[in-house]
């Protein structure tokens, strides 16, 4: 019987025939951790471990409170510091490189075939690029670190077929968003989720990263797109570069889901769940107060595009703030000389260094009780950006610069 | 033997332990008080060593804090029962020694009050209402939780 992606992964790295549902110890090619190694290096004495049993594995990015906001995260990114130079870990990308997730992508680290496991539940991210990726504790980290191994369930397959083009004014924020509120928060549960069909050949990198980040919402264990051209191109590699994976023609899926790309309409997450999921014009006129545009989630270079195509030549409404947050520095460096970084600014906008700030309620840009902010970000739980009494919706980059020109929840039809 | 203490789906990790105490609380007394503290102000009070959550689907879901787990442990509780678990939460279990079990049938017989003996080596559960058997833990996972968790494991394995 055939083997999905990841059951041909594992066996491939058991060195024996593993099946969903089955569970093996194996060694991740990457383990990716940010701020929190702090805590997570605080756990090894415990352990009787001294350090990393393969300093070359880990990938630490200091990124979701960065710049330091309090002396404690400042403690935090000194300790971490002191460990990776004692440890001799090379791959350490400090303040300012960009966010984990991107940074992983951009770094080559993410690529078909690779088993990364992060301490961060978006981990699922690097499954654009044909990774197995998934999110573990921080326990669970500091065993990897002084171990190089762990225990893994072979997942079961969701397969979601795509097909068709994505109207102009619809984006993969809107594809992702219209799947988690059909299978709901927990439709994917332990599963891996892959991508396919003509419909997802037509999805640049970036809209395959939103797609895999969202995954984790969800409920996902991790989620791919077969690598492709697209995928090659990316990488800057050629095709021998890297063992690709695939799921065989007769694999067995778990459950399949069809979406025609060409019937997506822009959607929002309302609050407080990321599954609360409605159109836009069913929430359209609702008054806002911040609008943010970046994060793991939506802030690579395809996204700061789109806003600039919304926003070139217009300014926001008065009494809205409207937060830049690139992905990373190399996106950063790309809206420069594309000149948006001048665009948004003209348009009224606030440019912050890449990071996560504001998404989890961390610093930059949190929000008073009563407010309302539309963001491109991943999560819109209660008291995610930092007060309970705040509301917050997901949205689509292009939803979220329509929305800031208007002063309150838009359509972006009529800009594309 | 325990007793049950039953909740219902989608049990997310800020109720389990809020979140305002993720840094300021560490010392396991202190983080068993506000186990459940926003979902059942009385489990703290009336929950025994040994007694067991029963749960519906998706529990654990939502952030990836360990403390969620460790805040029920530390107040006593020796296996959670469920329809599905969020899966990093599930592995925190498992990391932390603690039994959790996917039994939908279970679930729907377990009452609140109900006493009920969990043996993770026979991989059965015996309650008034029935026996209900689970397929035991693989040795990988059992190796964890017969050694109380993921840190004590490792401990004993680095150090041999």
């Amino acid at each position: 019987m055939g083997k999905t992606l990841s059951e041909n992964l594992f066996s491939q790295r058991a060195g024996r025939d593993v099946s969903a549902g089955e569970i093996v110890t194996l060694q991740p090619d990457f383990y990716l951790s940010h701020d929190n190694s702090a805590a997570i290096l605080k756990k090894l004495p415990a352990m009787g471990a001294s350090g990393l049993r393969f300093p070359d594995r880990a990938v630490i990015v200091l990124d979701h409170t960065v710049p330091a906001p309090t002396s404690a995260d400042a403690a935090n990114h000194k300790a971490i510091r002191e460990f990776v130079d004692a440890q001799g870990i090379e791959r350490f990308y400090d303040i300012g490189r960009g966010v984990c997730h991107q940074v992983l992508a951009e770094e080559g680290f993410a690529r078909p075939g690779v088993l990364i496991v992060g301490a961060d539940s978006h981990t699922t991210m690097a499954g654009a690029l044909g990774a197995f990726a998934c999110g573990i504790g921080r326990t669970e980290m500091a065993g990897v670190w002084a171990t190089g191994e762990l225990w893994l369930k072979c997942p079961e397959t969701i397969r979601v077929e795509l097909s068709g083009k994505l109207p102009p004014h619809s984006f993969a924020k809107d594809l992702a968003l219209s799947i988690i509120g059909d299978i709901r928060a927990d439709g994917a549960l332990y599963q891996a989720v892959e991508y396919c069909g003509s419909g997802a050949a037509s999805l640049s990198i970036a809209d395959r990263m939103v797609l895999c980040n969202l995954s984790a919402e969800m409920g996902a264990k991790n989620a791919y797109f077969p690598p492709d051209e697209r995928t090659v191109e990316f990488l800057g590699a050629t095709s021998e570069d890297f063992t690709a994976l695939h799921s065989d023609d007769d694999a067995t899926f778990v459950r399949r889901l069809g979406y025609d790309l060409g019937s997506i309409q822009p959607v929002v997450a309302a609050p407080h769940t990321v599954d609360n999921v409605k159109p836009v014009s069913e929430v359209a006129g609702t008054r806002i107060h911040q609008a943010l545009i970046g994060t793991c989630t939506n802030g690579r270079i395809e996204d700061l595009r789109v806003a600039a195509k919304v926003l070139a030549g217009r300014k926001i409404a008065p009494n809205v703030r409207l937060l830049i947050v690139p992905a990373s520095a190399r996106v950063y460096r790309q809206a420069l000389s594309e000149s948006i970084v001048e665009v948004l600014l003209d348009a009224g906008a606030v440019w912050l260094n890449p990071g996560c700030g504001p998404c989890l309620g961390a610093h930059e840009g949190v929000l008073a009780p009563g407010e309302v902010c539309i963001s491109t970000a991943n999560r819109n739980f209660r008291g995610r950006m930092g007060t309970p009494e705040a509301q917050i919706y997901l949205a689509s980059p292009a939803t979220v610069a329509a929305s800031a020109l208007a002063g309150e929840i838009a359509s972006p039809e009529g800009y594309f | 033997m325990g007793r049950v203490f039953k909740y219902g789906d989608d049990v997310n990790t800020d109720v389990l332990f809020p979140g305002k105490y993720t840094y300021s609380v560490s010392d396991p007394e202190e983080m068993a008080k506000h186990a459940l503290e926003d979902l059942d102000p009385e489990f703290i009070k009336k929950v025994r060593k040994g007694d067991i959550i029963v749960a519906g689907k998706n529990f654990g879901c939502g952030s990836s804090r360990e403390q969620a787990v460790l805040a029920l442990k530390y107040a006593g509780v020796s296996a959670i029962i469920a329809v599905s678990f969020a899966r990093i939460y599930y592995r925190n279990c498992i990391n932390s020694g603690l039994p959790a079990i996917v039994h939908a049938e279970a679930v729907d017989a377990l009452q609140s009050g109900d006493e009920c003996t969990v043996s993770v080596d026979e991989g059965v559960m015996r309650t008034h209402r029935g026996e209900f058997t689970f397929p035991p833990f693989p040795p990988e996972v059992r190796a964890i939780l017969e050694a109380g968790g993921l840190i004590p494991y490792l401990k004993a394995k680095l150090a041999s």
